[in-house]
C-alpha cells in the first residue's frame, strides 16, 4: 500500500538508514506523547479531586510539562558520596532502554512500524523485563535505607507480576495462533480480542499497572512509606529520565499493546479494506489513539481513585487469584480451539469460558477481601483473650 | 534470514539509540545545570537526619522464595510460547502433554502455597 505521507520508508533503502529514520521519528512521538500524558494526568486528576491542576503556564497551564523539563535540566545533579559509581550511572539507562525498546515492535498503522518483529509479543514482554534489574541496581548502589526497600520491594512486585502478564498474552496468542502482532491485529477485523478473552484482558490492564508501579500498586515508590522508593537519590535529569520518561513512556507502550492485541488496533470496526484509498492511515492512527487514549484514560482513572494496596495483599492476588486464573484459561482455551472447528461455535465458546472464568475470579476475589462479619470478628477476639 | 537480520538490526539499533537519548540528556544537564557540591550534599537521604546504622543489611529471606517461583514459572512461560502458537497443528498429543506439565506446576504451586511459601508474614 503506498502511502503518501510516508512514501519515504516505502522506497527501497539502506536497512541502517531505513531503521534509524524511523527510531528517530519514534524518539520525537515519545518525548512529545510523554509530555502531553505528564499534562493530562495532572490536569485529569486534578479535576477527580476537585483542582483545576496546572493553569500558570501557557493557555490552561499547558506548557507545563516544557516548563518542568526546563527546570529539571537545570538542576543540580547528585550523588551521594557512598555510592556505587558504575551501578548508580549505569541505572538510568537499564531502565529506560527496555523500555524504549519495546516500541520498536508496535505496529502503530497498517504497513507501519519500526519493524515487524515475526515474535513482536514475545519480545515485547521479554525486553520490558530487564527494567526490573535497574531498579535493582539504583537501588543498590545508592547506599540509601528508602532505596533499599524500594528496590527488593519492586524487585518482588515487578517479577511477580510479569507472569500473568505473559499468561495474558499467551492466551490471546492462542487464540491467534500467532505471536506476530500484525497477524494478530488481521484477525480481528470483526471481533475484538477483548470480547473473546474478557479474562485476560483484565488480567493485562491489572498486570500492566503493577508493571508500572501505578498507583493502587505503587509500594515500591510509595511516598509516604520509602520516599520514592529506588530513585530516593536520584536528582535533576537522571530522576526525569527514569520517573517521568520511563514511566510515561512504559505507560504509552503497554497502553498501545494493549490495544492492538485486545481492542482491534487499526483494523477493528472499519477492516483493511478502508474507504479513503491511500488516506487509510488518517483513520487508522485516530483508531489507534482513540483505543490507546481509552486505556491510558482507564488506568489513570483507577490510579486516582484507588487506594493503595498493602504488599501481602498484593503479592496474595498475583500469586493466589490472578496466576491459577491465568493457567485455567490457557487449559480452557487450549481444549476449546483443539475441539471446535466452526468459527462462530468456537468464539461463542471462548467468549463463554473467559466470561464465566472472569465471573468466577470476581467471585473469589470478593470472597477473599470481604470482611468478617461482626459476630466472627468477636468470637476471633475471645479465642485470643482466652489463649493468653 | 536476511529479514531476520534486518529485523534484528533494527533492535540493536533501537538501544543505541536509547542509550544516546540519556547520555544527550545528561550531557545537556551538564552544560546547563550549576554544580557545587559540599559534604551535606553528598550524604544519603534520611529525612534530613545524618544516615544511622549500615544499609546494606540483609533482606528478608521471602524476597528469594517469590524469585525461586518466578523464575520456575518464566521459565516454563518459554516451553507455553511456542507450543501456544502451534497448538492446533501439533494435535492432540501436545495439548494433554502440556496440560499434564500445567497440572505438575499447579501441584508445585499447591505446594508452596500449603508450605506458607505465599505468605507475606
Amino acid at each position: 500500500m503506498a502511502l503518501v505521507l510516508w512514501g519515504l520508508f516505502g522506497v527501497d533503502m539502506n536497512v541502517w538508514l531505513d531503521a534509524f529514520l524511523r527510531l528517530q521519528l519514534i524518539v520525537i512521538v515519545m518525548t512529545v506523547t510523554v509530555m502531553a500524558l505528564i499534562y493530562v494526568e495532572r490536569k485529569f486528576v486534578g479535576r477527580i479531586q476537585m483542582r483545576l491542576g496546572p493553569m500558570r503556564t501557557g493557555p490552561y497551564g499547558t506548557l507545563q510539562s516544557v516548563a518542568d523539563a526546563v527546570k529539571l535540566l537545570t538542576k543540580e545533579d547528585l550523588r551521594p558520596a557512598t555510592a556505587d559509581f558504575w551501578l548508580f550511572e549505569l541505572a538510568p539507562y537499564v531502565t529506560f532502554v527496555p523500555v524504549f525498546m519495546t516500541l520498536l515492535a508496535l505496529p502503530f498503522m497498517e504497513d507501519w512500524g519500526v519493524r515487524d518483529l515475526q515474535l513482536g509479543l514475545f519480545y515485547i514482554v521479554a525486553v520490558s523485563g530487564v527494567t526490573v534489574i535497574g531498579y535493582i541496581m539504583a537501588g543498590w548502589a545508592s547506599d540509601n535505607k528508602y532505596a533499599l526497600l524500594g528496590a527488593v520491594r519492586s524487585a518482588a512486585q515487578l517479577i511477580s507480576y510479569e507472569i500473568p502478564l505473559i499468561l495474558a498474552v499467551l492466551a490471546v496468542s492462542m487464540v491467534a495462533g500467532s505471536l506476530n502482532l500484525n497477524d494478530i491485529i488481521l484477525q480481528q477485523d470483526t471481533i475484538p480480542n477483548a470480547l473473546l478473552q474478557p479474562l485476560p484482558f483484565l488480567i493485562l490492564l491489572t498486570a500492566t499497572l503493577a508493571e508500572l508501579s501505578r498507583r493502587p500498586f505503587d509500594i515500591p515508590i510509595g511516598e509516604s512509606e520509602v520516599v520514592g522508593g529506588p530513585w530516593v537519590e536520584y536528582s535533576g535529569i537522571r530522576w526525569s529520565i527514569i520517573f517521568a520518561l520511563t514511566e510515561y513512556a512504559g505507560l504509552w507502550g503497554m497502553a498501545v499493546l494493549g490495544s492492538l492485541v485486545f481492542l482491534g488496533g487499526w483494523e477493528f470496526p472499519f477492516g483493511t479494506s478502508g474507504f479513503w484509498g491511500d488516506f487509510d492511515f488518517l483513520y487508522q492512527m485516530a483508531l489507534v489513539f482513540a483505543k490507546s487514549s481509552f486505556l491510558i484514560l482507564t488506568m489513570m482513572l483507577i490510579s486516582a481513585t484507588f487506594p493503595r494496596l498493602r504488599i501481602d495483599q498484593l503479592m496474595a492476588f498475583c500469586w493466589k487469584i490472578l496466576l491459577p486464573f491465568g493457567f485455567l484459561q490457557i487449559v480452557i482455551n487450549g481444549i476449546v480451539l483443539m475441539y471446535l472447528d466452526s468459527e462462530v461455535t468456537r468464539d461463542i465458546a471462548l467468549f463463554a469460558t473467559s466470561g464465566a472464568l472472569l465471573v468466577a475470579m470476581a467471585y473469589v476475589t470478593y470472597l477473599a477481601t470481604r470482611q468478617p462479619s461482626r459476630e466472627a470478628r468477636v468470637a476471633a477476639m475471645v479465642a485470643a483473650r482466652s489463649i493468653q | 534470514m536476511q529479514a531476520l537480520f534486518e529485523n534484528y538490526l533494527a533492535v540493536l539499533l533501537a538501544a543505541g539509540t536509547g542509550c544516546i537519548l540519556v547520555i544527550t540528556a545528561i550531557i545537556g544537564a551538564k552544560l546547563l545545570a550549576p554544580y557545587s557540591p559540599n559534604r551535606e550534599k553528598a550524604t544519603p537521604y534520611e529525612c534530613g537526619m545524618l544516615p544511622i546504622g549500615r544499609v546494606r543489611t540483609q533482606i528478608h529471606v521471602r524476597y528469594y522464595v517469590y524469585a525461586i517461583l518466578f523464575l520456575i514459572f518464566d521459565v516454563e512461560a518459554v516451553f507455553l510460547f511456542p507450543w501456544a502458537v502451534s497448538l492446533v497443528q501439533a494435535g492432540e498429543v501436545a495439548l494433554y502433554s502440556m496440560i499434564v506439565f500445567i497440572l505438575i506446576l499447579g501441584f508445585g504451586l499447591g505446594y508452596a502455597w500449603k508450605k506458607g511459601a505465599l505468605e507475606w508474614k
